[in-house]
Parts: structure tokens; sequence; C-alpha cells
């Protein structure tokens, strides 16, 4: 691929608060973002000072503007907002300031979310008012409103199609809660999940049980990304991006549940371009960090990145596979949004940082490429691929 | 109130100028549903221009009331009061084949513990809500 951005960029360093239980976090939110910020920087070795762009998702309220102002930055150059809710604009964060870094927008870009939901209000749970007009009218009056519902219609459908088994799911699910287990950042670090405990929990929504569904948090994450020559002159090991997409297929954004290609993560046409940038298949992951708002989410983002045939799902989605380090597709080893934190996702794209720089909790032993899908079934959704200096 | 399939308490709809007259038609007993006067396409949800052609005449034209299961779900956690003592639900999503197939989704009537086959015939069932300040209907739907 010609003026292709793969391997041009690295992430310097990344930078979490503690997580906590949704409205448990004992500062602001404002104040969340920047000391994840600072601590991304210091990773990095880079003075906070110097940063010049930011980028977020999902309609982030920490204004790039005020964090300039609160940091000192003596220049922003890059203010971007993904378009989009839920996780979906994850990774896409991670290519806009790739992108503006590749092409001389900013210099040292930070990509970060932060969440309080106990101050602004939480994600999973219905409009509280009288009425109800737009798009919505047509769902929430028939009690069709979380994300969980809004998303299952699409796995029950996909489930029905190619004969998938809640077992698949449960595997997911298990994957999650072992990495969390070693990583004592993990909000459910020390509650162990097995077989029984899972078939034993409530259903939110068929095929969902509780364990199925995402944590609502509250802390921050932050990465630094400057370009690779600098990268190579900072402390870390650099982590270079080596390939970063958002965007979703024809009429995703269809109302009503309209979107044509409907049982679908909706990386139907984004995963070929992502391989195509990063010049690798899915073969060549290491270690892959697949977004979980249900674990329904995951199962249709590993068919539609070419892990696995959607007719293969019962023999493919299995425990062992997932769990570092032996499996042979090591999955969500932080604890993920199941069970480390629900940061929107952004954990996910810093632990697979972690797992190119050797710092996992679960580490995989020589993990070159490391894969990061964020925000199925919403639109747009995104991906990004990490590798070593030795992938370039 | 024990009539509704769910109990009362949940957001009400109201019309906009985009779907007033499918809001309007459901207190007639009628589906209808957007299509394109220039191409004849239909679409759903409603949008300010065909998404075909891009052409901006477009009408609510009458669909029967009968489609295909295309996907459903059980719900059991409430995520609104009203719901609080509600149990389980059913919602579909279902497919009129005489409108290019675009999707409406209601809840499934009948025990909410029934065996639901996608795939499977429906029918549609207004459900009045005469008791509301502003009132309106939803469309509710049964297997044939």
């Amino acid at each position: 691929m010609s003026n292709s951005m793969r391997g041009q960029v690295a992430v310097a360093g990344v930078g979490e608060t503690d997580y906590y239980k949704r409205g448990e976090a004992p500062e602001a939110e404002f104040k969340l973002a920047l000391s994840a910020i600072l601590r991304a920087c210091e990773d990095a070795g880079i003075d906070p000072k110097r940063v010049d762009g930011f980028a977020s998702y999902s309609n982030d309220r920490s204004d790039p503007s005020r964090l300039a102002a609160a940091l000192g930055c003596e220049e922003l150059r890059f203010a971007n907002m993904q378009w989009g809710g839920g996780g979906g604009g994850g990774s896409g964060a991670v290519a806009n300031a790739a992108a503006a870094i590749h092409a001389g927008l900013a210099d040292t870009v930070v990509v970060f979310r932060a969440l309080a939901q106990g101050q602004f209000g939480r994600f999973g749970q219905g409009p509280r008012r009288n009425t109800i007009a737009g798009d919505f009218a047509h769902t929430v009056p028939y009690g069709l409103m979380s994300p969980a519902q809004m998303f299952a219609m699409k796995v029950v459908r996909f489930m029905h199609d190619h004969g998938v088994a809640q077992e698949a799911l449960r595997a997911i699910s298990l994957a999650c809660y072992h990495h969390a287990q070693a990583n004592p950042r993990a909000v459910m670090y020390g509650r162990p999940l097995d077989e029984a405990k899972y078939d034993d929990s409530r259903w939110i929504v068929e095929p969902f049980h509780l364990f199925d569904c995402c944590l609502e948090n509250d802390g921050a994450a932050a990465m630094v990304l400057v370009s690779a020559e600098r990268a190579r002159d900072l402390p870390n090991r650099p982590c270079f991006v080596l390939g970063a997409v958002a965007g979703s297929d024809y009429r995703a954004g269809a109302s009503v549940h309209n979107t044509p290609n409907y049982a679908s993560s909706t990386f139907k046409t984004l995963a070929p371009r992502l391989y195509d940038m990063a010049a690798v298949g899915p073969a060549d992951v290491d270690v892959l960090q697949s977004y979980e708002n249900f674990t329904g989410g995951v199962l249709m983002s590993l068919v539609e990145h070419g892990f696995c045939a959607p007719e293969a799902c019962n023999d493919f989605f299995v425990k062992d596979r997932f769990l570092a380090p032996s499996g042979d597709l090591p999955l969500n080893t932080s604890g993920g949004n199941l069970a480390e934190c629900y940061m929107h996702g952004l954990g996910l794209n810093v632990e697979a940082v972690r797992q190119i720089r050797g710092q996992s909790t679960s580490q995989v032993p020589d993990a070159e490429v490391s894969m990061v899908i964020s925000g199925p079934m919403v639109t747009p959704v995104s991906a990004c691929i990490f590798g070593s200096e030795a992938t370039l | 109130m024990s009539d509704y399939y769910l109990h009362a308490g949940l957001p009400q709809p109201v019309a906009t100028p985009l779907d007033e007259p499918y809001w309007s038609a459901l207190r007639e007993n009628e589906l209808k549903i957007q299509r394109c006067i220039s191409c004849g396409g239909w679409q759903w949800g409603p949008e300010w221009i065909c998404h075909r052609c891009h052409g901006d005449a477009l009408e609510f034209a009458n669909v029967a009331a009968e489609g295909v299961l295309y996907s459903y779900e059980r719900v059991w956690h409430p995520v609104h009061p009203a719901l609080a003592e509600q149990g389980a639900y059913l919602v579909g999503l279902v497919e009129l084949p005489q409108a290019d197939n675009v999707r409406v989704v209601g809840n499934i009537l009948g025990d909410p513990q029934q065996q639901v086959t996608i795939g499977a015939p429906v029918r549609g069932v207004f459900e009045h809500h005469e008791d509301a300040e502003r009132p309106y209907t939803l469309l509710h739907w049964e297997l044939r």
C-alpha cells in the first residue's frame, strides 16, 4: 500500500488511573483524565507541556482545549473526536492520532478516555422521561432500550444462522475472568468465574447471562503517540502502529434495526482493510484484545476478522485456546471490559501495548503482533494492530 | 392497564415530522411504511430522502401487517422502573415481505416463555393506548 502509515507512528507511553466500580471514583472525571495523561507522559518520558494533540471518542466530556490549558501545553495543534457511541472509536482515536502525526498535523498526540458514570449517569439504564421521539420511539415503548437489548437481537440471529451454542459465549467470559485473576488492577481481581457460576448466573437478555455483559466503571486511560523515529529515542520499547481503521459497511447506520448486514459485528469491510494496511493476516496475530460490550460481539468480531469460520464457532470458542501464555489465540489478557475495567475499551489498547513491551500480567511470550478490535455492533467501529520493531 | 403487553410507565412515543404518518396510521389500525414516489423503493426507519435514488418525494404507503420473524429476544433484567415487576418479555424484529423486507420492532404476544422460531410468519396486533395524555398505538405481533 502506497503512502501507508504502517510503522510510521508508535505508542511511546501509556497511563491509567486506578479503576473503580461505577460511581465510586473519588475524583472528578476531568481530574481522572488529567491523571491518566500525566502518567502516560511520565511513562513515555515526555514533558506533558509538549503534548500538542488530543484524540478521543464516544463524546468524551474532557475537552481538549481545557486539557491543554490545565496541562499548560505550549501549543494545541490537533483536537479530535471520533464520532459514534460505545467503544466503537477506541482504535479509531488511535487511527486519527497516528494519521495526524504521519501527516504532520501534530507531533505528540494523546489518545484518552475518561469516565465517571456516577457523576454523569449510566449507560445500562433506560431513558427516564415520559415521552420519546425519533428513532428510539420505535423501540423503547416495546422495552428495547439498553445496549444489551439492542445487541442481543443481532447475536440471536447470528447464533441461529450458524448453529452456535451458548458454550461459545461462555468460553469468552471465562477467558476474561481467568486473566483478571492475574491482574491486580482488575476490578474482578480475586473474583474468579467457572462454568457452574456462569451457568447459574441470571439472564440479562437471552443469550446474555450476567457474565456476558461488560462492567460499568469509573476511571481514565491514556496513550501518548509520537513518530516512530522519535519513539526509538524514548525509554520504552516502541510499540508501532502497523494498521488502524474505522468505519462500517453499507447502511450500517440504518435506523430501527434495518442495517442490511444485521447479524454482524460491523467489521465486514474493515477487517480486510486493516490486514492490508498492517500487512499481516489473522494467523500472524500473537495476542488479541477484542472489545466485549457483550460476549456475542466478540464471537462475531473474531469471525469477521477471519480467526474462525462462522460454522466452526462451537469448535473454535473453547476457553483453553484463549488463555495466555499457551493458548493459540490469547484473548483479553488483562481481563478486558468484562473483568478488568470498562474504560470504553481503551484499556484494551493499553493492554495490547503492554504485550508488545512484555509487561502484561498475562504475558504472551515473544508477542510481536498485538491486535485490538474496538466496540463491535455499533457504527462506526474500529480496530488496530500494533507491532514490535521486528515486524517492520 | 392489564390489557397492555408491557406494564404502563415506559416513555410514550411522540411523532416527529419525519414519522408522523406512521403513528397516525397505527391509530387507524393501519401500517404505513415510507416509500419513494420516484423509484418505488421502500425504506425504514424513515429518512428525508430515498437512499436509492436520492429523490425527496416520499410517501407513506399501506402495507399489510403481516411479516416474518427475523430475530427476537427474551428480556429478563428490567432496565426501567416501569418493568420492575414485569418479568420476562419478548421483543421481535419482523421483516415485511410486502415492503422490500424492511424491519419493524414489536413485542411478540403470548406466553413470554413460548418457543420462538426465527422465520415464523407473524400477524400484527394493534395495541391502542387510549388512556395516555396523547393517545398512541403500538404494533405487536402474534404467531400466525
